[in-house]
């Protein structure tokens, strides 16, 4: 329910229309753990009159049960709504609440303090306008301080408000105040902040909310409610050229074909020429259809439908632009992204972007550094883990749309889905793009792969033998590159140990390193394929994502998941290289099966109980699955 | 130039909600309840996809406690080409004879309610179930993504929701697994009723002050929908002039005192109300936390 202060008003149709007039502003509350954010919150609800009779009523009991703050009402009870928050007295989810005053709509985001939580942190800064950043007098700046204030100044929000809080348990020192804000301001002097505002506060006793406090008489700024009324917020996109992301193509009969979207930035007129990207094609806007009746124009936030005079192909996904001044188009990304899974982030593994109303596959390419959110010291690191901020490079699967998050926020915004859990795992802020994709035209070639094939009389196959260390992968690869030799077939096998040698000699066996390996080996044995050969790859390769990856380069029916399978107990007992016994001793790190995982393939083209089976065995298993798939022979 | 108000923003918002589910969704649906929330919903949706139909089904889960005029207003839509509505009846709930008077309030709208929803979703293989819930309703709600994620069994776990940044939604799901959606989550009631004045929507006639039949129970005033309310020894019927703040089954729904009978007086009523909206409703009474138990196991 809305805030509506006590309600003086002489007509309803004026009410109303004022409430209408009334700007909207989002912000958010941030900072460190128990520095208050949630009381204050509770306390500009209570302060605007948005707690109702039976609220207050239920507070009071629940303060008394769940309280900090002994018999007295604790605030933060208000927005810590899931029952787990208030029993340990922390915000774990980040809540959205929301009032008025005379001049304005509030729709505040309460997130939590907690460097567990800081994807929610991220969540309710993603919309904000403003942030108010708590500190609680007592500690000072703090690193959770720190982080947050990164994050609201990565994500573009320009105005700070910071709540120096708890001066009752300081004794409403000035001093503490002065200092506390010098060493904020010094170390947020490059966040690109174009206002911090320090406001000393109680958010428990209510000092500087609404009027001034007779506590503090040495502050002759403005109270919080007072400076959020009036602080200017500019529109971040202002200036920007129109743009719509394509969400929906409305076909209802054969007359009609209209495209329909938010607008992200500028407006359009009837007539007005668009682009569509990434095709690139042109056309002029006939019509701005809405079920009120169709409009002279359309701005920056509205949904619209529009008609365009020609029929060029555009589907869900695509982004009209400003025929003059259209957006860019490449496939490669530079992007600094905020991690926010615990499973790491490992370069070369392949996930799902979305980016406005389009998904794609997305790899990073590359880390370039890693930034420490204390100092903001660049260092070197392959991965990113939970709530790390990095700068990477970025290759997609196809091309997009974008401008540079700093131009254009929904344009140049993504997330980062998890393939296999679908879970949000990351966010990332395009910066630039590393090539245009004008410039790029993947060379043609006039002799394909199915010509070099079928000069081999051959079909090109991948047969990827995966499985323990030790399992006989290698020894059975052998066994039938030499039945497909004596066939007249034209092979290749690559094999892990000898792989490591030479291409890919500077890489170990942590998991970053392990996904780059397999990525290198699928490159070159897609390269063979192309060359028309049939390709024997013999790899331990224990994750199933870089497997898939792989599965995905080529083409389907090209890749043959080959799972030697024996029980670990069977291969640390063969143990034919003293590699177990090493491991176990903790000579080698990172061992399969031992200290890092092996993860089996769910459904394998060929499965071989090599427990059971001898080499010779699995070899015929595997030419006769070839055989009937008519890949080979007669 | 276009200058957009509060509610211009909060509908382009909606609308794109709207069009990403139908979009990004396998076999989407619009939960229907009738109530004024689902009337701006619908409403929306229409606009969304004009001149095109709504390309989902509504769907009410009727606990067959219902207003009658509640019913009525709904079968209305029957004759509207550009919706499909769908009704759902728990009739392992109607053959046991639940009912709040017979098994409590929790246990019907458990049964009739939660389950009668998760039974519809089930049957018709539902991977989306667009709602009309609102943030500012409730502490829990306070909490809800706007695509929120539940597991093959419907539950919503609040600890783990998936982070939503900006307006990308994560709407990717395996077999099974659906996603609830709560287009109108940044409305405040106010803001619901303001724009059903702006655009005229049209409302179950309960939520206008008329005389009708009407008990009082436990503080709260029941009207006397149909006979199936028992009567307690000595308790008559009065004729009152009441309204609705919000609808559900009429015994588990508490009328107010009140003399608007337009849109416009009910804003202004509510301007001097100093009770909450739900505070009518028996259903969140029960505990402090019982609404966030409720959508835990599947409630909307
Ligand atoms: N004395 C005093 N206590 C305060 C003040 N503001 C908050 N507190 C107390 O500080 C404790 C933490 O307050 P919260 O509002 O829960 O802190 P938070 O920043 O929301 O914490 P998280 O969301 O968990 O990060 C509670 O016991 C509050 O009552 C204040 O101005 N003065
Ligand atoms: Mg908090």
């Amino acid at each position: 329910m809305d805030g509506y202060a006590a309600p003086d008003f002489a007509n309803i149709e004026e009410y109303l229309d004022s409430q209408l007039k009334k700007s909207l502003l989002r912000f958010i509350t941030c900072g460190s753990v128990d520095d208050g954010k949630s009381t204050l919150i509770g306390r500009l609800l209570y302060e605007s009159k948005m707690i109702f009779d039976d609220q207050l009523a239920s507070l009071k009991n629940e303060s008394k049960k769940f309280g900090t703050q002994g018999e007295e009402i604790d605030f933060a009870l208000l927005v810590d709504g899931l029952a787990a928050e208030r029993e340990q007295g922390i915000t774990i989810d980040v809540a959205y609440r929301f009032f008025a005053t005379e001049r304005r709509k509030y729709i505040v985001a309460d997130t939590p303090g907690h460097e567990q939580y800081t994807r929610n942190m991220a969540t309710g800064a993603s919309t904000a306008d403003l942030a108010i950043v708590m500190i609680d007098a007592r500690k000072g700046v703090l690193t959770q301080t720190r982080r947050h204030s990164f994050i609201v100044s990565l994500l573009g929000i320009r105005n700070v408000v910071l709540c120096i809080n708890k001066m009752d348990l300081v004794g409403y020192d000035r001093d503490v105040f002065d200092k506390i804000e010098a060493d904020y301001r010094a170390f947020a002097a490059d966040f690109g902040f174009e206002n911090i505002q320090a406001i000393p506060v109680s958010a428990l006793a209510g000092d500087n909310i609404v009027d001034h406090s007779e506590n503090t008489p040495w502050y002759d700024g403005p109270p919080l409610i007072e400076y959020l009324d009036t602080v200017e917020i500019a529109s971040d996109v202002k200036d920007q050229p129109f743009r719509m992301p394509v969400q929906w193509v409305n076909r209802p009969n054969l007359d009609f074909r209209g495209f329909a979207g938010q607008i992200l930035s500028g407006s359009l007129k009837p007539g007005d020429g668009v682009r569509a990207l990434p095709s690139g094609k042109s056309s002029k806007v006939a019509r701005i259809v809405t079920m009120g009746g169709d409009l002279d124009e359309a701005v920056e936030g509205q949904s619209v439908t529009l008609t365009l005079e020609d029929e060029i192909d555009v589907s869900r996904g695509d982004v009209l632009c400003a025929d003059k001044q259209p957006a860019e188009v490449s496939d490669q990304f530079q992007a600094t992204m905020l991690w926010m899974s615990d499973s790491a982030m490992l370069p070369g593994r392949s996930y799902v972007m979305k980016i406005g109303a389009r998904e794609c596959q997305m790899q990073v390419t590359e880390q370039r550094y890693r930034i420490d959110v204390n100092t903001r010291a660049h260092e070197a690191a392959k991965t990113l883990d939970l709530n790390e901020i990095g700068i990477v490079n970025i290759a997609l699967d196809r091309d997009v749309a974008f401008d540079a998050y700093q131009d254009n926020r929904r344009m140049g915004g993504f997330i980062v889905i998890d393939r296999m859990t679908n879970e949000t795992v990351g966010l990332g802020l395009i910066n630039f793009a590393l090539r245009r994709a004008s410039n790029i035209h993947r060379q043609s070639m006039d002799i394909g792969k199915e010509l070099r094939a079928s000069m081999k009389g051959q079909k090109p196959v991948m047969l990827w033998f995966t499985g323990l260390s030790g399992a006989g992968k290698s020894t059975v690869a052998n066994l039938v590159e030499k039945r497909l030799a004596a066939m007249g077939k034209h092979t290749y096998t690559l094999d892990g140990d000898n792989v490591r040698h030479g291409l890919n000699n500077d890489l170990g066996f942590t998991d970053a390193d392990r996904v780059e390996n397999i990525r290198r080996v699928g490159e070159v044995a897609k390269l063979m394929l192309d060359a028309g050969l049939i390709v024997l790859v013999s790899f331990i390769s224990p994750f199933r994502a870089e497997r898939r990856i792989v599965r995905q380069m080529v083409e389907d029916g090209e890749f043959w998941e080959v799972f030697v399978d024996v029980p670990l107990d069977v291969a640390e007992s063969r143990d034919v290289k003293g590699l177990y016994k090493k491991a176990r001793a903790g000579e080698i790190k990172n061992f399969t099966g031992i200290d890092s995982p092996y993860e089996a393939p769910t459904d394998p083209e060929i499965h071989i109980d090599a427990d059971r089976l001898s080499p010779e065995a699995a070899a015929d298993v595997v030419i006769a699955r070839l055989e009937q798939a008519g890949l080979i022979g007669s | 130039m276009t200058t957009l108000t509060h509610l211009d923003r909060l509908e382009a918002e909606s609308i794109h909600i709207l069009r990403e589910v139908a979009a990004s969704m396998q076999n989407p649906v619009m939960m229907y309840s009738i109530g004024k929330d689902s009337s701006v919903l619908l409403h929306l949706a229409r606009k969304a996809f004009y001149p095109g139909p709504i390309p989902f089904p509504l769907l009410h889960v009727d606990t067959t406690w219902k207003f009658k005029e509640m019913i009525a207003f709904r079968d209305a839509l029957n004759d509207d080409p550009q919706t499909e509505l769908l009704v759902h009846i728990n009739q392992e709930g109607v053959e046991q004879g639940i009912g709040p008077f017979t098994h409590g309030s929790a246990v019907h709208t458990d049964v009739m309610k939660t389950q009668g929803l998760k039974q519809a979703l089930d049957k018709y293989k539902f991977d989306a179930a667009i709602g009309g819930a609102r943030r500012d309703e409730e502490k829990s709600r306070a909490k809800e993504r706007i695509f929120s994620f539940r597991s093959a069994q419907h539950r919503w776990d609040p600890k783990t929701q998936r982070p939503e940044l900006w307006s990308l939604y994560n709407a990717r799901i395996k077999p099974g697994e659906s996603v609830r959606v709560f287009p109108i989550s940044n409305w405040t009631e106010l803001d619901i009723w303001q724009y059903i004045y702006q655009e005229n929507i049209d409302l179950v006639p309960l939520y206008f002050a008329a005389e009708r039949p009407v008990v009082e129970r436990d503080g709260i005033m029941v009207m006397v929908d149909d006979g199936r309310l028992p009567l307690e020894p000595g308790e008559e019927p009065m004729m009152k002039k009441v309204r609705f703040r919000t609808l559900g089954c009429y015994p588990l729904t508490g009328a107010v005192e009140s003399s608007a009978s337009t849109v416009t007086e009910i804003i202004e009523e509510m301007l001097r109300t100093t009770t909450s909206e739900r505070e009518g409703r028996a259903i969140d009474k029960d505990a402090p936390a019982s609404m966030e138990m409720k959508k835990q196991e599947g409630y909307f």
